[in-house]
């Protein structure tokens, strides 16, 4: 229905829409486990922790095994190289995007962890990507306590992983 | 790799900001609101019960119809209730203390929430006359007036 405006607004643009913002702000608490885990980074390791009973290995790691909800006390450096488990090539925008687009984001499993990270895939031609690629982190010149530390990763020249190495994380 | 216990100053904290940078369509009513603040005049609807609703809804309260009569109101009026806020938040309209509170324009019926910079809360009573501080640049949003002053100060 049109509701007539009075006589002195007629011919004006209507407002159809409000802006209706909200922010929230949050300290994060890191935690004792993904402090331990960030501590690493800063000085170039990642580190992950086992679980006591299965011996699998964490990364991140948040302070207690998963499955069987004990805590995780043992740290075991993993390696900054890995296999892509799984990815997206990204080529739509959306707000608050930092990257350009097409860029792959992937998960990977680093050789000696057991649970995949999700992480950037860079140097790399989008067509040529796929499961089981081996790949290896970019680490920024400076480490700072943040996943972020390590820019991205990209193609290791090497043959691609046995998909048994991986068939669990797909 | 041995055990490493942390003590407290090496559990690490970063400040994480979540934004949800919504736009709300409004209806024919509002949109009447609303682009009445742009051009600075307030606008309310004419209710089935002959009194007039400032801000506006949609429907009538009393029968839920739809509401369509237009009437413009006054840019002051009188406090009816007010809180007040002595340590404003930093969306909130105004940097130093101000009140809350609901303000029945001239010609309205119902009361408009929106700020009065008053000074002190001595200052704020019911029945208060207070008036519009229109912003120099406005969108068709309720910011569009700044706040509202005692009506002897605008």
């Amino acid at each position: 229905m049109t509701i007539e405006l009075p006589e002195r607004l007629q011919g004006v643009e209507r407002v159809r829409a409000i802006r209706t913002p909200s922010e929230l702000h949050y300290t994060y608490g890191a935690g004792v486990a993904t402090s331990r885990f960030l501590h690493g980074l800063e000085q170039g390791k990642i580190l992950g922790e086992k679980c006591p009973v299965t011996g699998r290995v964490y990364v991140p790691p948040r302070g207690a095994s998963p499955e069987v909800g004990l805590p995780t006390t043992e740290q075991v450096e993993v390696s900054d190289k890995g296999t892509l488990c799984t990815f997206c090539i990204v080529n739509v925008p959306f707000y608050g995007q930092e990257m350009e687009i097409p860029y792959v984001s992937g998960n990977i499993l680093l050789d000696g962890s057991d649970l995949p990270i999700m992480h950037l895939l860079q140097e790399a031609d989008v067509t040529k990507v796929r499961m089981g690629m081996r790949v290896e982190a970019v680490w920024e010149e400076q480490h700072r306590p943040t996943l972020e530390t390590v820019k991205y990763f990209r193609p290791m020249d090497a043959p691609d992983a046995d998909y048994e190495t991986y068939r669990e994380y797909v | 790799m041995a055990e490493h216990i942390l003590s407290e100053d090496e559990i690490l904290t970063a400040p994480l900001t979540v934004e949800y940078p919504y736009h709300r369509t409004v209806g024919p009513m509002q949109g009447a609101f609303f682009t009445g603040l742009r051009e600075k005049v307030i606008l309310g609807a004419r209710m089935s019960d002959g009194r007039v609703q400032c801000p506006p809804t949609e429907y009538d309260p009393i029968t839920a119809d739809e509401l369509t009569d237009v009437v413009e109101v006054a840019d002051r009026g009188e406090v009816m209730s007010w809180s007040w806020v002595r340590h404003p938040r930093e969306k909130q309209p105004l940097d130093h203390p101000f009140a809350y509170a609901l303000i029945k324009l001239d010609g309205a019926d119902t009361g408009l929430l929106h700020a009065v910079d008053a000074g002190s809360p001595e200052a704020m009573r019911p029945g208060l006359r207070v008036a519009a501080k229109w912003r120099d640049e406005r969108e068709g949003h309720i910011n569009d007036i700044e706040c509202f002053v005692p009506e002897e100060a605008s």
